[in-house]
């Protein structure tokens, strides 16, 4: 069946190569227009299904305004110029790469694009904003040079220095244990679980992926000072005989006296990224041969001393990594704060971080200009400790820490 | 075998208590936030507190509905999410390849440039950030959401360590006698081969705007607008915050993240160590 078609297919007469090409150059650019109309109309359809799912409320009979018909002979037109568009863009980025020298800086332009526009001149501007003054209010014509006044202004501000404090409180509240309980966490995960161990790290990376929002709000239940759980939980835990008297009688009010703020909301951050440390220490060991622990367990190790004597030194690499990315993400705390305590950092401040006292001068206090120069302390006063913990390890990590 | 060390044992014995007792203190909150969910404001806040599921659903909706139009802000949490993975997917595989498969002049260079830009705190641009959407006129709008997401270092890292391992030169340069073009080495040879890597890329970008806060908060200024998180935080109130309401909000902005989770715990945790252990 197959074979006679064919040969029918050669004895007939090939086309006459009157449009320059052969039947075959034909057949491709008839499948290239097939697909340019297949991209197109995927991309009518989607943009058409978005503007209508978007905007369900406009096509209600009394939502009032245009007639039924025009809104949607709208959004099909604006659906069919997208299809088109998207389609322009396709074929654009095909012809821009038809080259082997320039095409891989075609390839790679999107993301340099973008980064320009909202990355790098959004830094740069803001550089240059920390020695103006602004108010938004006035346009972008009422800039005011002033030098460096608002750096001055904000090292003499005792609320920045307040927010200062508190940043590196819960940064090291918080941070400190995560790495203290992550790396024998991870050494455990090691020798336990090894039927479960996905499920179960998966238990403690959950927070991790977790919006940050949803936390907060659920802690701030928790935390809540007459009925919350944690309360709850210390007052059966006081009760409780023999070990009652090391838990506190009465209940603390977490979030509405100062000296507790910051423990609570160090609290959460340590949940937070606990599993999430846990998770790269065990990824370390478990790129260390078995052949080491087997060797420690042959010389009669216990568990303990092959964790001082072989886990430790082992994960030191990792440490500078996952303790550099704790720095960076402690310094910059805001969204835990801001939710828990509310966008001025609770009572007295006492929960105030950099980053909300940053965000509070720009767009609570319409002050642009110190608001960057906040921004700015807080990027140098980052680089430098981080610059220090690279040092730190360096000097006493020897040459096993060379990652 | 190793000799009996009651040491080793009594350790181990430790591990898996510890585990167990820790996994417990990381799922508590979330089973306390689904519980008191179907639970009314009153009943969260008694002593014990509830511990089991109850019945105020419908109530807990309706209060929520009655604060926040939460469907709408449910598919614009959707709408962003989706398009921010779309075009990320999109363009950092096309630079990935870029960096792996090709030479051209300043390539080291650029590809410091984009694994440097990973390194800038994302707080230094807040405020120029704004001012540009401001001025752009993009104030509440969510394309000042999705297009500066729309393609990130760590994505364009990845691809290019994937591709680098999983797809041989020979491949493309076989492809190129063939007389495939750039773009067509791109589209029909190399992108049907990245699935793993999208896959992982795809479900990395997706939490991340799914969970984004700063940037809606900044940007979006109608509760018609906004998205989940920004939603669920514009019902805190110092007076009277219907927290059975907040809390099945969070729960249904929680549930997508989690059966994704369940599905691919494996990937994901994979996907976002190997940066480490590679970088």
């Amino acid at each position: 069946m197959a074979q006679t078609a064919t040969q029918a297919a050669q004895a007939a007469p090939s086309p006459p190569p009157e449009t320059g090409g052969t039947a075959a150059d034909a057949a491709a650019r008839h499948r290239g227009v097939r697909r340019q109309l297949l991209v197109a109309a995927v991309l009518t359809v989607v943009v058409l299904a978005g503007l209508i799912v978007n905007n369900l409320g406009k096509l209600h009979p009394e939502a009032g305004g245009q007639p039924l018909v025009l809104t949607l002979g709208k959004w099909l037109g604006i659906a069919v110029g997208a299809g088109i568009l998207g389609t322009l863009a396709l074929d654009l980025l095909r012809a821009l790469t038809q080259f082997k020298r320039t095409a891989p800086y075609v390839f790679i332009s999107p993301f340099f694009i973008i980064f320009a526009v909202f990355g790098l001149f959004p830094i740069l501007f803001s550089a240059y904003l920390s020695f103006q003054r602004w108010d938004p209010a006035t346009g972008l014509g009422g800039m005011k040079s002033v030098g460096f006044e608002n750096y001055t202004f904000t090292l003499g501000d005792a609320w920045f220095w307040l927010s200062i404090k508190n940043t590196f409180w819960v940064a090291v509240a918080s941070g400190l244990p995560q790495h203290l309980v992550g790396m024998p966490l991870a050494y455990f995960f090691h020798v336990a679980y090894k039927r479960f161990r996905n499920t179960i790290t998966g238990a403690y990376f959950l927070p991790f992926i977790t919006s940050s929002v949803a936390i907060s709000l659920i802690f701030t239940t928790l935390f809540s000072k007459d009925f919350g759980v944690v309360n709850a939980t210390l007052d059966s835990l006081a009760r409780m005989p023999g070990i009652g008297h090391f838990f506190p009688q009465q209940h603390i009010d977490w979030l509405g006296k100062s000296p507790y703020t910051k423990p609570a909301v160090s609290f959460v951050v340590w949940w937070r990224y606990l599993g999430w440390n846990t998770v790269l220490y065990l990824s370390a060991l478990q790129a260390i041969s078995a052949d080491l622990f087997e060797a420690a367990d042959m010389d009669g190790a216990s568990r303990w001393q092959t964790f001082r004597h072989v886990v430790i030194p082992l994960l030191r690499p990792m440490m500078l990594f996952a303790v550099t990315l704790t720095i960076i993400g402690n310094l910059q705390l805001f969204e835990e704060p801001y939710i828990i305590l509310g966008p001025a950092g609770g009572v007295e401040r006492s929960g105030l971080t950099t980053a909300m006292y940053m965000y509070q001068t720009g767009f609570d206090y319409n002050d642009f200009g110190t608001a960057c120069a906040i921004s700015w302390l807080l990027f140098i006063l980052i680089a430098i400790l981080t610059f220090a913990n690279q040092k730190l390890f360096a000097r006493h990590g020897g040459t096993e820490g060379a990652a | 075998m190793s000799k009996f060390n009651p040491n080793r044992k009594a350790g181990t014995l430790t591990a898996y208590v510890i585990i167990a007792l820790g996994a417990l203190i990381m799922i508590a909150p979330f089973y306390f936030m689904f519980t008191f969910g179907t639970h009314p404001r009153d009943e969260i806040f008694k002593m014990p507190p509830p511990l089991l599921p109850g019945w105020a659903v419908p109530m807990n909706w309706g209060l929520l509905m009655r604060r926040v139009p939460f469907p709408k802000n449910f598919m614009w949490s959707v709408y962003v999410s989706v398009l921010t993975t779309g075009l990320t997917l999109f363009f950092c595989s096309m630079a990935g390849f870029a960096f792996a498969m090709y030479d051209f002049k300043y390539k080291k260079q650029l590809f410091v440039v984009v694994l440097g830009t990973m390194l800038i705190p994302p707080f230094l641009g807040m405020i120029p950030t704004f001012m540009i959407m401001n001025a752009l006129g993009w104030i509440d709008t969510h394309r000042a959401l999705w297009l500066p997401g729309a393609a990130g270092a760590l994505g364009i890292f990845m691809m290019r360590q994937y591709i680098t391992s999983a797809i041989p030169k020979e491949l493309v340069e076989a492809a190129r006698c063939d007389g495939c073009t750039e773009w067509r080495i791109y589209w029909s040879v190399v992108l049907p081969l990245l699935g793993p890597a999208m896959g992982t890329l795809g479900l990395i970008t997706f939490i991340g705007s799914w969970n984004n806060f700063i940037s809606p908060l900044i940007v979006l200024r109608s509760v018609e607008k906004y998205t989940i998180p920004l939603a669920l935080r514009s019902m805190q109130d110092p007076q009277n915050t219907p927290w059975g309401a907040v809390m099945l909000g969070a729960g249904l902005a929680v549930l997508p993240l989690l059966i994704l989770f369940v599905f691919s715990s494996r990937r994901l945790i994979a996907g976002l160590t190997a940066g480490a252990l590679k970088g």
